[in-house]
Formats: C-alpha cells, structure tokens, sequence
C-alpha cells in the first residue's frame, strides 16, 4: 500500500467537498474491493473518503412501490431489510461471505461495476434510478461496459431507487473459485413488460437480453424463452468457462429464474 | 487405562484451545528486537536473462538496510536437491544449480532476483520499485512434451536438454511386460492429467534470521515440516555454518500439508542477511507469494495400460509419465514421481508384471514437490480410474473385477520393490458396501432422476506406502539422508513427563495424541505429559513431519524411550522395596513385587532418581531421562476402499457430492476422532483436486490461477458429512505400535471414486463420455457432455 490520507466525514456534504478539492481522492465505501487494490499497489490515491460514517448514506425505505436503498448501505443491511422486494434481498444475502456482506456497500458495488458482480444485474433489470450527490442516473444510462461507468470523477451514488416488480427472481451460477457470478441472470415482471438483465457472461458487462423480454412479456412462463440464445461471440472466455458455455448457462439461468420468480 | 485418555481414547485436542483463543505462537508472532524487513523482487518474466540490475536510486531510499542480488550469493551454495535418482541407463539425472537470488537468468514468474532489506516492509517494497532490471525475455518452456522436444529452448543452458531423468522401474521388466501387453485378452489405455495443484496452507511462509554477534550463533525462525531438516540442508549445503551454531525454530505452524518440507530461498535468505547487515531480518509471504513461491504439487500426464487375461485377471501394467519438476529441483521433488509413486503402482491387486517409466522435465514454473500424498495420489489415480475403465469395457462390475484381483495373501511382495506386510482388502470392501449402503444406490439415483439430476457411484481403493523410511533402502534409492526419528523422555522429579520428539506438529495434533501413548505405557494420566517439538536446540536429531510417519516412526522412537525409562524406574522400584528387579511390575502408576503388597507411586521412583539419598549409586546412574533413535523395517501399508455418489445437474455440469464414505485400515488407532479428522481433511483436499483446485499456466508462463479469485479451493458446503469407518484393522507388524499413519489417506483414496462416480453419472444418462480430466469443474463437465 502507498500512503495516503484517510478522510472520515459525517454529512454527504463534506464528503462532496472533499471528493472535489482534489481530483486525486476516491470514494471509499466498504472497500472490499478499493483496499485490496491498494494493497497490490495498483492505485495509488491521495486521499480516500470514507463513506462510512454518513448515516443519510445508509438503510433501506419502501415508499408506495419503491424500494430506496443508501448508497452507503451494506449488502447485509439489504438482505435483513429489503423484504419488500425479496428478490433484491436474496441477491444482496449470497454477496460473498459475512464480513464481506457486513463491510461492502450497493454504492460501491455499482460504482465498480465488476462484469461478474450482482448488484448490476438487480439495477439493471429493475431499471432502478441511481442517485447521485448531484444528479439521477437511470440504471439504462448507467452501466458502460466493464469497470466503465456513467459516474464522473469524485460523484457519489448517494441512493439507488427500485421499483418493485410483480415478480422476480435472481439465479446466480457461481465462477467455483471466487463465487461471484459465472453468469448470473435477474429477471424482474412488471406491469408494463419483463426486464432481463445478464451479468457474469459478457466482456461488455452487464447487459439486458431484449429477445427474452420480449418472449417473456408475452408469456411469463419457462417455457417461453426454450430455444432461445444469446451468441457466444462477445461473452467472457476463461478458465472458468468458455464463451459457449457462458451463452449456454444464460439460456438456463433465464429459464431457472422465470420458473422460481415470485413477488 | 489413564483415567484422562490412554491408547483408543478420543480425547479432545488440547493443542486447540490455544490455536481457537488466538494464543497460538506462529513464525509471525515473532519479533525481534531491532529487526528489518526483507522484500523480494521477483521475476514478473518466466524465462529471461539478467543484463543488468541498477539497485542505485534504490539504495539511496529512505530505510534502505541493503540490496542484495545474485552476485552477493557468489561464493555460497545453492538450495541442494534431498534425493539423487539414477535413470534407466544407469546415469545420474541431470542436476541444475538453485541459487538463492537469481543469478544469470530468471526461470519461472516469481523467481526471487533482488532482496531489499529496509526498517519497514513498505520502505522495502517502495526501494524494490526503484530498482531498475534489464531483463531480456527469453521463450518460456510450460508443456511438457514441448520441453522435450528437439531444438526446444533450454531451462537450463548448461544442461543437455529439459530431460531431468528418464526413470523406468523395474526396468528389467520392460521387455517382459511389452510382451504380457501384447498377448493380453484384453488391453484398456487411459490417457491422464494429475493436474497442478497450490498447497495453500492457511498460515504463509515466513522466516526470521536473528545473528548474535557476541556468540557466533545464528537462529532461523521459520515454518517449517521439519527443522533439523532446514538446519543440515541450510548449514551443510548453502551457508556452510557448523549445526552446533545453527538453531532453527519452527514454532506453531498453520498447516504444511508436504509444502513446508523443503528448504526455500528466503529461508537461507534470511539467515545469511542477519549476519550480513548485522540486523534480524524478517520475511512474511503474501497470499500472492505464497502462489509464486511454494513448492507445488502433483502435475503429472500419463498414459497407463492395464492387460487383462480372458478370465479378467490382470497380466501387466505399463504406465508412461510425463513428470513436471517446474525451473528447478526442490528439495524432494525427484523422489516423488520415482520412489513414492512407482512401487505403489501394484495398488491392492496381485498384477504380476508393472513397468513405470517417468521422464521428469524441466519447465520455466514453478518448482514442484511432495504434496499431501505425494505420488500416491497420482498412481492410485491412474490405477483405480483404469481399472473403472476396463470393467466398463468389458461390461463387468467394477468392485466385483477389483475383488477378483485383490491381494489376499500377506506378506506380499509385489513386483516393484515393496513388500506389504498385512492388510484385508476383502474386509475393508466388505465393509464399505456395507456402510455406503450400495444396495440402496438404485433406489437413490431413482430419485435423482425424478428430480432431473444424473446419479453416479464411484468406487475406488487405495494403499500407500507410509512411515518414510528405512534408511539403509531409501540410501539405495538415492535419499542423500536417513529417515529414522528420535525422542528423547525427560522424566522430572515429581513424575511429570517432557517428551521431546523429532516429528513436528502441524495441524497432526501430535500434543494430544503423544501423550496418550506414554501415559498408557506407564498408567499415568496423560495431562503429565507434555510434548516438545520443533526447535533444534531442544529436541534430539528427529527428521521431521510428512509421508504419514509422525507416529510410525517418531512414536516408535518415544515408545523405545519409555521401554528405556520403565526399565530403569524398575530397577529403582526394585532398589526402593528391596525386591528384585524380575519380580517389579508396572501397573496403573505404581511399581509393585508381584505376589506381595508392596508397591512404591510413579512419582516415589522419580523423586529417588532426582534425590538419590536412598538410591543404587553403584548400579545405576540418577536422573530418569532416555533418548531412543528409531529407524523403521519398512513402509507401513494402510489401505482401505472408498465409495462416492454424486449428482451431476444436466443442463449445467455442475457435480454435487451427495455422500462419501471411506473405509480405511489404519493398524492400531491411538485417538480414533483426531484419524476421523485427519481422514475429513484429506477427503476435503482430494475432493478439491477432483472438481475445483487448478493450478494454470498460460503459454508465456505467467500463473493464471494466482490468487482465491482463480484458484478454487474446498468450501464448506462443497464437501459432504463424510461417513468414515476405521474398524477394520491389521496392524503393521514391524513397528511397536502396530499403527500404519492416516495423514494422507484421504488426499489419495478420493479423487479417483470421485470421478469414476461423474463418470458413472454421465453413462448412466446415455453420454458416452469415459474420462474427464480433474478438476471435474462445471464448465469441464458441461462439454464433456456435450462434445
Ligand atoms: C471475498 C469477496 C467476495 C465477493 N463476492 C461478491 C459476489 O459474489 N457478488 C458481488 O456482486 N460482489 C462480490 N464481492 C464484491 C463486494 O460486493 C464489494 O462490496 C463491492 O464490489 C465493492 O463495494 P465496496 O462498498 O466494498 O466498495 P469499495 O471497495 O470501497 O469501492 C469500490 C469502488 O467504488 C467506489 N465507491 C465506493 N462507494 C461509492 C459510492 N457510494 N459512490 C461512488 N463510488 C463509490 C470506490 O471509490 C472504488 O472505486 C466480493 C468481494 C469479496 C472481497
């Protein structure tokens, strides 16, 4: 690790201020993965601002049909108090392991954006509205390809709003080693149609498979998306498995997920 | 018996209590004063030559100690290799120098070059940053076959080729088993992968070198299998510093699992740059080192044949193995695809003629080594997943073609080199159908079915060869040491018992079970006795803790200690009743004269050895305190069948361990719950070589797998409650104890049943798939079914 400064601020307002004094400071949110970055040496920030202690950062609210979770919220909060939309709640409880549940935080995971993380897919499919410190993101806007996000510099997600589906469910096919999604699929019914959002597979990150939504829309049955596929060209080939058995697993993860939704 | 656990008695680990309260004393617990901290710049190239090292600005970095390089190892030797193999034509393998920085070239990613020792580890690292390397990279050598090939780049510029050795054994059984081959009813080949695997014990390596300037003494705190191992390898063939000069200390060690055997760079390192700065120098691998720089294990690829009679006895076995050894030879690395891989190819069946050929070969990886099993794994592989085969060939029923093959006489003497002294590998299989329930498997993969899910049973045996060794054969084979143990048992005056022991425990729970032998032999209770481990200056020469020989050779060297000390505590009892020495009898602690009532305690003869005021000055000397050196007869053979199910999910691959059962024969058993533990964890190790653990080069060299993000490691919820069964049993005839060792066993006897039951899983819903490669991952499963 390099050294750097460690700010720990209370209000969202000094984190803001902090964060744009110097275009050399991070965020720090769980820092489940920024500390072992730093660790290796592969970043090297002045200073980082940890998000810790900002309570309006944190905790879980359902409003009329919306789920609003903190930016600063750890994935075990999640999982004890989104049962509102349980779905949501199931994904954020098979996020790693305790420490990393009680520690990592939504706003930290979508931020990073891993193409194999799980809170993408959620966003993604519930077409959630990520909050910022000064502005709001749809989840559509959001996601760039791996790592890429439509964050700048210094902003901060301060709240991710979801609307809650009719139904859903999330199958996650775990990568044997480190468990985060081999391909994970999250498909999400709503009045006005069906999202379903892939993660794990694609070298663009997460993406919404529209061929399944549309046959999903129509008819929410398992049966609905049988036959259907996504092209193994542009999926995530490696040790763990090749490009045609990540487009494989994203019929059946889909197929799994619809059979098990439920509201 | 004791009344706090004797032989037989589960008593709890008391070693526990302080490694779960956090009160454990490990190599990083250490500290001394004064010390400085060493960083390694290592290789990030698996194959360069060194053109120049600027350490200049470097050196110039705030807590810069100093830099070391290649050139500051110029006159000191390189990190020897434990066991000299002769190849086939009677040569000497080709021997490359191991220097402890790089010197000239870099040979595999993680090749330590520079070592920079500063008041603080993040001083070093930032001062490693600042050195300048002009490396020229050079075509790394990662496949095996491509090593050998004509004109392919050399590892070694000075050797004639990347052919370690060419091994074959026994070879004056080559032409006779090409023959049986030919003439066989029936031949069955199975092309294989022992795939690469990372130790991974839970505690990294670590050194401290500490160098007393007023005395001349050096001290080497480090985690090691086996310290005076570390001290005769370290100061004979690398620093050359005399062993009464020499301490090293292995204190608590997190776990071993064969990968702290051998003498490592940074351990020589540490010792040599203590004295060199004048300093103690520390050393603490990262998770990420440990994956660079740790022995590796297994990575063999074999072809094995298995001739079979028109009856389906077995004729002949010829097997041809590829054997990597990775840049360079690590301590035991050569003996592991030879000497404890090729005598175990007879397995438990009576074949008559086995022909092994292993051509061991260089590759700019990582080395490799002895890991848990250590070449039994890989010939109990080979031999239980042919044998699945050839039953499936030949449409017969694969317990029913291993039973009709079973060695069923003992001793017997196999055809390659070993004889085993007892066994029943008929019980230990009646014994496994019995508590696998086999007869219930159809009902159970019925109601795999119902639920979409194939349904395998996998059956497989094993036999290993443990208790390393006796020294006069090892000595023929090439073991440049002896493998006997030694103990030494200080009684002290008021009776309590010091038994200070050559075997090192780590993880074995050797505080525990030590103990309980000595108190059965004198009917005290175990709580009097204590064990002493691990540290050069305390304990007699013992070599050390791996090949499952702790208590068959250790125990047996402390059992002959106690003979000792109870004969002289006799004569003393004896002098104390004034009775004579053929009528004492030891018995629940107390001497007695047999036939009368008189009878002196335990701790009445031991005070009279300390306070010789009534005492037979004459006859005897005082003190009560034995050492006894032991040196085995042979291997011990534990032995046992286990069967695995799984389920393999269609649509995915993913394969789902849905019971294991293993039934072993272990001899004698001292603490029945630490063997069961012993057996889980080595089941959990082979499970996670069957379908998870892989250690991946890619073509440049670079370690794919090089962190838990890529390496799969066993979990918790992958592995199932195991049904372990250990009552049958024949004890090993030629060691006191009776006992065989149980240390390994489950790391050997698992992945084949694991395989075999895939393999069942997937015939058994119409694919005509015969073989997959470990590991059994998902994504291997899914196109093997769909290939
Ligand atoms: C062992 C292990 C297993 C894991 N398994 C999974 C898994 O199965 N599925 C999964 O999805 N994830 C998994 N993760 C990742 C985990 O969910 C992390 O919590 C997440 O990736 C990062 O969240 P964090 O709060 O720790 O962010 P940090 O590590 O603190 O930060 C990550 C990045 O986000 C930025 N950042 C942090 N908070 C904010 C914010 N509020 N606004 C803007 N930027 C911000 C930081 O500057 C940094 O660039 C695992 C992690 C570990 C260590």
């Amino acid at each position: 690790m390099y050294s750097f400064e460690l700010e720990r601020p209370t209000r969202l307002a000094d984190a803001v201020k902090l964060l744009s004094d110097s275009t050399e400071s991070l965020p720090l949110g769980g820092g489940q993965t920024l500390i072992p970055t730093l660790k290796q040496r592969l970043a090297s920030p002045e200073r980082l601002v940890s998000l810790a202690g900002i309570a309006e950062l944190k905790g879980v609210k359902t409003e009329g049909g919306t789920l609003t979770v903190g930016g600063g919220t750890p994935h075990a909060t999640v999982a004890a108090e989104a049962g509102a939309y349980p779905a949501l709640a199931a994904l954020a409880g098979n996020i790693g392991d305790p420490a990393v549940r009680n520690r990592g935080t939504i706003g930290g995971s979508l931020a990073n954006n891993d193409p194999s993380a799980c809170y993408p897919a959620a966003a993604l499919a519930s077409g959630a509205t990520l909050v910022t410190d000064r502005r709001e993101i749809a989840a559509d806007d959001f996601f760039q390809g791996m790592f890429s996000t439509a964050l700048d510099e210094g902003e901060i997600i301060t709240a991710v709003r979801f609307p809650i589906p009719e139904a859903a469910n999330y199958q996650k096919f775990e990568q044997p080693a480190s468990r985060f999604a081999l391909v994970g699929v999250f498909v999400a019914k709503y009045p006005d149609g069906v999202r379903v959002a892939v993660t794990g597979a694609s070298e663009e990150g997460v993406f919404r498979w529209s061929e399944a939504e549309t046959a999903l829309s129509a008819d929410f049955r398992a049966e609905a998306v049988q036959g259907l596929s996504v092209p193994a060209e542009g999926m995530i080939g490696d040790l763990h498995g090749s490009k045609a058995y990540r487009a494989h697993l994203v019929g059946v993860m889909t197929k799994r997920a619809v059979a098990a939704a439920k509201g | 018996m004791p009344k706090d656990g004797g032989i037989g008695a589960s008593t709890k680990r008391r070693e526990d209590v302080r490694f779960l309260t956090g009160a454990g004393n490990y190599t990083d617990d250490i500290n001394v004063r004064g010390q400085a901290y060493v960083h390694f710049l290592r290789s990030d190239v698996a194959h360069g030559r060194i053109n120049g090292i600027d350490t200049g600005a470097a050196e110039a970095m705030p807590g810069v100690v100093r830099i070391f390089t290649g050139a500051d190892f110029e006159g000191v030797g390189g990190l020897p290799c434990g066991w000299l193999v002769t190849d086939r034509f009677g040569q000497p393998m080709q021997e490359p120098p191991h220097p402890v920085l790089a010197q000239g070239k870099v040979r595999h990613v993680g090749d330590p070059i520079c070592a920079v020792v500063a008041d603080t580890l993040e001083q070093a690292r930032d001062a490693a940053e600042a050195i300048v390397l002009d490396i020229e990279e050079l075509p790394a050598v990662v496949d095996m076959k491509a090593a050998l090939a004509e004109g392919a780049t050399k590892v070694h510029d000075d050797l004639k080729s990347n052919l370690c050795y060419d091994w074959g054994f026994v070879e004056e059984n080559r032409e006779a088993v090409d023959k049986a081959i030919k003439e066989a009813a029936h031949v069955t080949t199975l092309e294989l992968v022992n795939q690469r695997l990372v130790a991974n014990p839970m505690e990294p390596r670590v050194a401290v070198g500490e160098y007393n300037r007023g005395t001349g003494d050096h001290t080497l705190y480090t985690t090691s299998q086996n310290p005076h191992v570390i001290r005769l390898l370290m100061g004979a063939f690398v620093l050359g510093i005399p062993e009464h000069k020499l301490r090293v200390v292995a204190p608590d060690v997190g776990g071993g699992f064969g990968s702290k055997i051998f003498h490592y760079a940074e351990e020589a390192f540490c010792t040599f740059a203590a004295k060199a700065c004048n300093r103690p120098v520390k050393w603490t691998a990262s998770r990420s080192e440990a994956f660079l720089s740790d022995a590796q294990g297994r990575d063999h690829v074999t072809k094995i044949e298995l001739a079979l009679d028109k009856d389906n006895n077995f004729t002949a076995i010829r097997t041809d193995t590829l054997a990597n050894m990775g840049a360079y030879l690590s301590t035991f690395s050569t003996s592991v695809p030879t000497w404890l891989h090729g005598v175990l190819m007879a397995g438990n069946y009576k074949t008559p003629l086995i022909y092994v050929n292993v051509r061991a070969v260089f590759t700019n990886t990582v080395p490799v080594d002895a890991y848990r099993g250590a070449g039994r794994p890989e010939a109990t592989f080979q031999l239980e997943r042919v044998i699945d085969k050839a039953a499936r060939e030949l449409g017969v029923d694969p317990i029913a073609l291993r039973r009709q093959n079973f060695i069923t006489e003992f001793p017997y003497a196999t055809p390659v080199a070993v004889e085993y002294d007892t066994g029943d590998y008929v019980a230990t299989m009646d014994k496994l159908e019995e508590v696998a329930d086999l007869t219930g498997f159809a009902a159970r993969r019925k109601a795999s079915e119902a639920k979409g899910m194939l349904r395998g049973l996998g059956v497989n045996c094993y036999i290993e060869a443990c208790g390393i060794a006796p020294s006069n054969l090892v000595g023929q084979l090439g073991a440049r040491a002896g493998l006997y143990d030694a103990a030494t048992v200080r009684v002290n005056a008021t009776g309590s018992i010091s038994v200070m022991v050559g075997a090192h425990s780590h993880g074995q729970g050797h505080e525990t079970t030590f103990p309980q032998v000595v108190a059965e032999m004198l009917g005290i209770d175990a709580s009097q006795v204590e064990i002493v481990h691990g540290d050069t200056s305390k304990i007699p020469f013992g070599m050390g803790t791996y090949g499952s020989r702790s208590l068959a050779v250790c125990g047996s060297a402390m059992v002959r200690a106690t003979e000792k000390i109870i004969n002289k505590a006799k004569k003393i009892a004896a002098h104390l009743m004034e009775a004579s020495e053929a009528d004492i009898e030891l018995k629940d602690g107390a001497f007695s004269v047999a036939g009368t009532d008189k009878s002196v305690a335990w701790g009445d003869v031991t005070l009279a050895a300390y306070v010789p005021h009534n005492y037979p000055l004459e006859d005897i000397e005082p003190g009560l305190e034995e050492t006894a050196f032991y040196d085995p007869a042979n291997f011990t053979y534990p032995s046992g069948a286990y069967a695995c199910e799984v389920e393999v999910d269609p649509e995915t691959g993913k394969v789902t361990i849905e019971s294991f059962t293993a039934v072993d024969d272990f001899g004698n058993i001292i603490n029945p719950m630490i063997v069961d533990g012993q057996v889980h964890g080595g089941i959990a190790q082979g499970i996670g070589q069957a379908l998870l653990e892989h250690c991946v080069y890619d073509d440049n060299g670079q370690l794919q797998s090089a962190s838990y993000m890529d390496y799969a490691m066993p979990r918790a919820d992958d592995v199932p409650f195991y049904a372990v069964d250990h009552s049958c049993k024949t004890p090993c005839t030629h060691n006191p104890l009776g006992v065989k060792g149980c240390g390994e066993a489950g790391a050997i006897g698992s992945p084949p049943s694991v395989v075999n039951a895939v393999i069942d899983a997937l015939q058994s819903g119409g694919k005509n798939v015969t073989h997959i490669d470990m590991p059994l991952s998902p994504s291997r499963v899914w196109a093997a079914m769909n290939g």
